[in-house]
């Protein structure tokens, strides 16, 4: 299969770039959703525009209402994401979520697919239990309780934890905290009692939670899949956010990029154009380079993933790393050619530094993945 | 089963019953290589079969047109071919600027005869070449060339001197940037091919300080070129000299190369690794070299098929030589006191160490990283005054 898009993906991110740039762009939405203090941190109006669009339910199976994409094309709308710094649940909710629900029964995958696919319900995921991703460690425990289970233990970094209509939870139903089997999933409705969430403001102005599950019970039908066999199932839901995030990554790196060649070719000092100074030229062309490479290894990583390829982690964990340090090359870079205009509120340079931060922790950061690479090549 | 597939089987089987085992072991430094040409002497009979066997069926330059010696293979298809020689681990049977530079120019500027003849005996590995661009004083600012074809009715008289012509001392033709035009800076440079036995043609070895001499300086004191032997318009040699370096830039990038840029922390399973900061050096240089893989893999397709931006192959070349400087660095650090050995039997007489030392001529031949930087911010990112 040719490294580039299909005449269909092609097409699909001609529309998509079109939606987002007029929809999701920065003043619409995200310095909207800012400077209201809104509690979601996005627009439920452009979601469902999102389902209009055909793409609530991309990845999901057709049978379900969705349209079985793959994740070429979730990274197309991720990176149009990037792009124009939209916040949207697209992540958690269409990708992450979607991809726990496809291994949901199917009385479960209609109790929530159909809200997400119409772009009436949002959902999270809840994986991490400290500032770190560590999944390889879940201490929040499942406890077998009459028809069902109770809940108790702690997430963090749920990212629209508290704007989720469900929760997609990973809790210990056996074994010890490190422990590759005895994970299992869960869809935990928002009105289950004994979850509390604090929720807090990112740097990015999204909105995540620290999530408090206090004896919740739930019944048997919330789980997702094999009680104990959880884990195939959440590596395919961290694989699924880990390349939709790099991906995002990516459309960050070239959006602020865009604008910071843009500025280069406008701002004048010395009487010339700074993007007549060599120096910045030359930056300007490794950070080129950089970013064409990350768009390279994300898309490698996609098609691997889509073909069920057994590399696949391998250049997910790589694709994650990689873009997670282009990202971050380029919104540093954005701003410091901006001078001291790009240290301001009034510019959107440093949107696009404060998101990269986010996403660079999100599901794991470019250290854990070198780790994970190393581990994967066998050493 | 799909075309493709079957022609993966075909070719698989292929390489199979033809690629002898001696030519599935990586290549051991540049007198390793089967460059053909007219005074080559093979390593060993296996180095011949499997050339031998690639040329009858056109699979050393797999992709040119059958009647200039290839195999006209559609892209797909010489996509499969060296994906299955990377599989097996087959050697390319034959390396040769006339595959990675003339050949390339000469489908898009020669004449039919001129490709007939040429890109023949390049494909059947007959003559070698040797490039002829750069001078003492014309480097990067390679238009400032001096060299010149003086006007003799059916002849050019050519005087000057090159310099860095790579094995200019072994090959038997050179492809060569010669001002026909002192007037005209861009539009007097014409691009001309002769045998380098032509009297007047001296070549001196220059020593490298990896300690290998595999570039001259080469002189030329009235040798006589036929009017036949140009290459597209007269004075318009520049267009065919830059045509040829995308194509040089793109071969010394390793793009598809598989080798030269591949990971490395899985080959070094036990130096080093017993260190945990150079561990996560390895792993952070793997993350590259699994990027940068996918990224030639992406413009070679790209390039195929017309999407790839014309200069990329100038971004493509600074990746890729910075990316495999940095990993011999860290072959280097691994290989710790025994890679420092220069002439012992158990480094083969010093490989690690010199390998090392020829990597850091990649960010210069074909055009040097600051240049390749400006390129890119010239023609691709458009930045004013570049
Ligand atoms: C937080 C903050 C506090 C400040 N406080 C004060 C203050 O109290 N008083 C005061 O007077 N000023 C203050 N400044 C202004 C500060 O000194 C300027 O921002 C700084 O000198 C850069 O100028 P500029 O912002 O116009 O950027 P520009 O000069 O426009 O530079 C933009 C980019 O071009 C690059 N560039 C410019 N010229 C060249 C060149 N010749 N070669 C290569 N690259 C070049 C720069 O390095 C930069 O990356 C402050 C700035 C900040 C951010
Ligand atoms: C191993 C090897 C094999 C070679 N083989 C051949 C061959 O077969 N045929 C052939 O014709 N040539 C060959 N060359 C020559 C090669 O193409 C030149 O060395 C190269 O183009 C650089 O020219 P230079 O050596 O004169 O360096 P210079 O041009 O003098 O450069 C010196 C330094 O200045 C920098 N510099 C120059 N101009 C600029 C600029 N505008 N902006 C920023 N920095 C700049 C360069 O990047 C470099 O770091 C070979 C070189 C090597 C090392």
């Amino acid at each position: 299969m040719p490294l580039y898009y299909t005449e269909d993906q092609a097409m699909l991110a001609d529309s998509v770039t079109g939606f987002m740039a007029d929809e999701g762009g920065i003043k619409k939405q995200l310095r909207h959703w800012r400077d209201i203090g809104c509690k979601d941190g996005f627009g439920h109006a452009l979601w469902k525009q999102f389902a209009e669009m055909g793409l609530t339910g991309m990845l999901a199976a057709e049978e379900d209402g969705g349209l079985a994409m793959g994740h070429v094309e979730a990274g197309i709308v991720l990176a149009e994401i990037g792009r124009n710094l939209t916040p949207s649940p697209f992540l958690t909710t269409a990708v992450m979520g979607v991809t726990a629900l496809s291994g949901a029964s199917a009385d479960l995958r209609g109790r929530w697919l159909p809200g997400v696919i119409a772009g009436e319900s949002v959902l999270a995921v809840a994986v991490d239990e400290g500032a770190k991703h560590r999944p390889e460690r879940i201490a929040c425990r499942a406890e077998r309780a009459g028809n069902g289970f109770r809940l108790t233990g702690k997430k963090d970094f749920v990212v629209q934890g508290a704007s989720a209509d469900a929760l997609i939870v990973a809790a210990r139903t056996s074994g010890s905290d490190s422990d590759a089997d005895g994970v299992t999933l869960f869809a935990v409705p928002r009105d289950a009692a004994g979850i509390t969430h604090h929720s807090v403001r990112l740097v990015d102005s999204a909105m995540a939670s620290h999530v408090t599950l206090d004896g919740v019970e739930l019944d048997g039908d919330c789980v997702i899949g094999d009680v104990d066999g959880g884990r195939a199932l959440l590596g395919k839901v961290l694989s699924a956010g880990r390349i939709g995030a790099a991906a995002e990554q990516t459309g960050v790196a070239a959006g602020a990029f865009g604008m910071t060649t843009t500025y280069l070719k406008t701002r004048k000092q010395f009487g010339k154009l700074i993007g007549e100074f060599q120096a910045l030229q030359h930056r300007a062309a490794h950070l080129y380079s950089e970013i064409e490479i990350a768009e390279a290894v994300v898309l490698k990583a996609q098609q691997l993933l889509d073909g069920g390829s057994e590399r696949a982690e391998l250049m997910v964990s790589a694709a994650k790393a990689k873009a997670a340090r282009v990202c971050n090359l380029a919104v540093r870079e954005g701003v410091q050619m901006h001078g001291g205009v790009g240290m301001t509120d009034e510019y959107d340079i440093g949107l696009y530094m404060k998101r990269e931060r986010a996403l660079t922790e999100f599901m794991g950061d470019a250290n854990y993945h070198a780790e994970r690479v190393a581990q994967l090549s066998g050493y | 089963m799909s075309d493709l597939e079957a022609f993966r089987a075909e070719i698989r089987a292929w390489i199979e019953a033809n690629c002898p085992a001696e030519m599935r072991a990586p290549v051991q430094g540049e007198d390793d290589v089967c460059w053909g040409g007219r005074n080559f002497v093979f390593k060993n009979a296996a180095q011949k079969a499997w050339l031998d066997a690639c040329v009858a069926k056109g699979y050393t330059v797999a992709d040119w047109p059958k009647a200039y010696g290839g195999a006209g293979l559609t892209a797909p298809e010489a996509k499969i071919w060296r994906e299955e020689c990377a599989r097996a681990g087959a050697r390319p049977p034959l390396s040769s600027f006339g595959i990675w530079m003339l050949g390339p120019a000469l489908l898009k500027f020669g004449t039919e005869e001129q490709k007939v003849h040429y890109l023949g005996q390049i494909a059947r590995g007959e003559v070698r070449w040797c490039q002829g661009y750069s001078e003492p004083g014309s480097g990067s600012d390679l238009v400032s060339l001096q060299t010149f074809g003086e006007d003799k009715g059916d002849h050019w008289v050519v005087n000057g001197q090159k310099i860095w012509t790579s094995y200019a001392d072994k090959a038997d033709w050179i492809f060569c940037l010669v001002r026909t035009d002192k007037a005209n800076t861009y539009q007097g440079i014409s691009f001309l091919l002769f045998d380098m036995t032509t009297p007047g043609v001296t070549t001196k070895p220059i020593k490298l300080i990896s300690g290998s001499s595999p570039f001259c300086e080469t002189f030329f004191d009235n040798v006589v070129v036929p009017k036949a032997q140009i290459v597209g318009q007269l004075n318009r040699g520049w267009d065919v000299a830059k045509y040829l370096l995308g194509h040089e830039r793109e071969m010394i990038s390793g793009a598809g190369d598989g080798g030269q840029t591949s990971a490395i922390g899985s080959v070094l399973k036990r130096n080093g690794l017993d260190d945990p900061m150079l561990r996560a050096e390895l792993a952070q240089f793997d993350i590259d070299a699994l990027s940068f893989a996918a990224m030639g893999e992406k413009f070679l397709d790209e390039i195929k098929v017309g999407k790839a931006h014309p200069a990329q192959p100038n971004m493509m070349k600074y990746a890729g030589t910075e990316l495999n400087k940095r990993r011999h660095e860290l072959l280097m650090t691994a290989g710790g006191s025994t890679a420092l050995e220069w002439d012992s039997e158990e480094t083969r007489g010093g490989a690690p160490s010199r390998a090392w030392l020829r990597t850091k001529a990649n960010s210069i031949e074909g055009g040097t990283s600051e240049v390749m930087l400006n390129v890119v911010a010239k023609r691709i990112l458009e930045l004013p005054g570049a």
